[in-house]
């Protein structure tokens, strides 16, 4: 018995809903259908009239919840694909990121994005979001790369009184499985390390942490211990723990998937340089999609995000430097 | 409504004496359609969106009026402690939420509200209302938010204030149905008109709608048909509105038509009329004196996280 990425957030998101009456789900095709992607598969059954389908209105979708926030409850919305939050995007970072400061009453919302690319999506249905929301005052971006995290992480945003956006790759909702959810979890806002290692720190996130491991595993055959630090959350951003790691290796190359201009991996290489200078002895590099729309066919789908060959070929750079 | 005219008059000379940073906006023309909306409504029960003309609304529906004294002027004793100004004021824990500045944004949030009141079991007898220009009618937020109403039926009502101009753009320039009510039908709503210069009229038809709305008749939406009476905002001399407009039957001034009709219809004496604009004048001048000796935010102790919650790690 294994459990997937995907039946982890189902289960978190079945959790929630036995546990707190003040949440409840609304999204596209999440009730009788189950989702797109399955996500909440009988949830509507277990709890009807507590998992709603929504109009195509992503806009409206968002501003639903954060109505149904002002009035005590906890919505989690499901994005159908992240690429459409961009018809919600003045609910997100207009609406529901400034309330607080605003009026001092917290908007506690979660949207779930399905981020990242797979074989085949394409332009619209393969972006990766999250530096956009996370330049946004006012939200907390994560980024699980884990079944663990995607189950614990999904309680967690649920239970913080802001608005989450939650970043939940594609590419492992049913590719990365685990024997069960281990129970131990690092709460939200502290990055983990994937892979200890000495010689140069991959600093990075969701599922390019799977790439980066087995760049890593590659370059361990010439010698190279290269330390993986998976983010786990991109807003706020565990800079202690990039710090840490880099102090201990001299080098640091920050991977994402999302488009190269700006963005997490600029974020982390601008505080590192800020903060950690003296602690570098290469410049620090960065690993990005292309800066092209995400492309259709899966060969230049594979080429144009961060792959294996491109991470170890990025790490050789550095370690030569 | 006299209320809310005699306090923004007094908005307009505090701008212009620049005593008020950045915009004000003000509801000349506006205010016999949104004081009946607001007080047509309950508070403590109903939830209400004003808009960037309600400031009648407000006070109908509750408001204090040293919110807006105290909001205007950046008073950290008001309810946006100078991080937000002018008409983007409210108090959500009370049912009325602060609006923002992307037009028809409030439509799909007040549905969520009442979708909420449904899921809690507290629905019954409520209203959520918010109102809207004629530009607003335009965006996408108010088509999702009015379909995702009518998909729920929910007991919203939506009143269109068609001033004639979105900022400067004309009414032909903004929609080409003959009139915004047309689109009630469409949406699945309950659809009404009404000059919005004669305040019986918007009492019978905005109060009429507010109560098929509580009554389970689902949700309606009033185009009130006007003209807004100064520019966009107190730095806009509305010199693109036509003297035929101004001199249209939609020129007219809601307030003295209302004072016409409280005289000639027996609700009020000219004697009660001047004594309630004295008042309104007292409670103005009192509003802004006290908001002008508050304290306005200091940015060393200003609290600047735009985060409730607190994490493990400081944010940095």
């Amino acid at each position: 018995m294994s459990v997937t990425y995907i039946d982890a957030i189902r289960e978190a998101q079945e959790t929630l809903l036995r546990e707190d009456p003040r949440v409840f789900l609304y999204g596209q095709d999440i009730s009788n259908f189950g989702g797109a992607f399955k996500a909440t598969k009988g949830l509507s059954d277990a709890f009807p009239n507590r998992v709603f389908d929504s109009p195509i209105s992503e806009d409206a979708m968002i501003g639903l919840a954060v109505g149904a926030a002002i009035e005590g409850m906890r919505p989690i919305v499901e994005m159908q694909f992240a690429d459409f939050s961009s018809i919600a995007f003045n609910q997100i970072v207009n609406q529901a990121a400034t309330h607080f400061y605003r009026t001092g009453m917290p908007i506690p919302i979660t949207v779930r994005l399905p981020s990242g690319g797979t074989p085949g999506s394409g332009p619209f249905h393969s972006q990766s979001m999250e530096g956009i929301y996370a330049q946004y005052p006012g939200l907390v971006v994560v980024t699980p790369a884990t079944v663990s995290d995607a189950y614990h992480m999904l309680i967690d945003s649920v239970k913080l009184d802001d608005p989450v956006i939650y970043c939940e790759h594609k590419f492992l909702y049913r590719w990365l499985k685990s024997k069960a959810i281990n129970g131990e979890h690092l709460p939200i806002g502290r990055a983990r390390i994937a892979r200890p290692g000495k010689h140069a720190s991959v600093v990075t996130y969701s599922a390019m942490v799977h790439e980066a491991v087995r760049a890593a595993d590659r370059l361990q055959a010439d010698g190279w211990e290269i330390e993986v630090v998976d983010l786990r959350s991109v807003k706020p951003l565990d800079l202690d723990t990039v710090l840490a790691s880099v102090a201990r290796t001299g080098r640091l190359l920050a991977i994402g998937e999302a488009f190269p201009w700006g963005g997490v991996t600029a974020e982390v290489v601008a505080k590192v340089t800020e903060e950690g200078f003296h602690l570098l002895d290469a410049p620090p590099q960065r690993l990005n999609a292309r800066d092209t729309p995400v492309p259709y066919h899966p060969k230049l789908w594979a080429a144009h995000r961060p792959t294996p060959e491109s991470i170890c070929d990025a790490l050789r750079k550095l370690l030569s430097f | 409504m006299l209320r809310a005219r005699i306090l923004e008059n007094k908005l307009s000379s505090l701008y212009k004496a620049g005593k008020i940073v950045g915009g004000v906006y003000l509801g000349r023309g506006q205010e016999a359609v949104s004081a009946t909306l607001g007080a047509s409504l309950i508070q403590g029960k109903d939830c209400f969106a004003p808009l960037i003309r309600d400031q009648a609304g407000r006070t109908a529906f509750g408001e204090p009026m040293i919110d807006c004294t105290r909001t205007y002027l950046g008073s950290v004793e008001g309810p946006m402690k100078g991080r937000d100004g002018n008409i983007h004021r409210g108090r959500p824990e009370m049912g009325m939420p602060a609006m923002i500045s992307h037009l028809g944004a409030q439509v799909p949030l007040i549905a969520g509200m009442l979708f909420a009141k449904r899921l809690k079991g507290c629905l019954d007898g409520c209203v959520g209302a918010t109102t809207v220009g004629d530009g607003a009618t335009s965006t996408g937020a108010f088509h999702e938010g009015m379909n995702t109403a009518a998909v729920e039926n929910l007991p919203m009502v939506v009143v269109v204030a068609n001033n004639q101009f979105a900022y400067s753009t004309p009414n032909h320039r903004q929609f080409a149905c003959a009139d915004l009510v047309e689109r009630a039908k469409g949406y699945g709503f309950g659809g009404h008109s009404v000059d919005g210069t004669d305040l019986l009229a918007c009492a019978e038809v905005i109060g009429g709608a507010v109560r098929k709305a509580r009554e389970g008749e689902g949700p309606q939406m009033v185009v009130a048909h006007l003209l807004r009476l100064s520019g966009h905002g107190e730095h806009d001399d509305g010199s693109y509105v036509p003297d035929s407009a101004k001199g249209g039957h939609y020129g007219r001034d809601c307030i003295e038509v209302a004072m016409r009709q409280l005289a000639e219809g027996g609700y009020a004496t000219v004697d009660e009329l001047m004594s309630w604009q004295e008042e309104a004048a007292e409670e103005v001048q009192k509003a802004v004196a006290q908001a002008q000796q508050e304290p306005v935010p200091d940015p060393y102790r200003e609290n600047w996280t735009a985060l409730s919650t607190r994490f493990p790690i400081p944010a940095p």
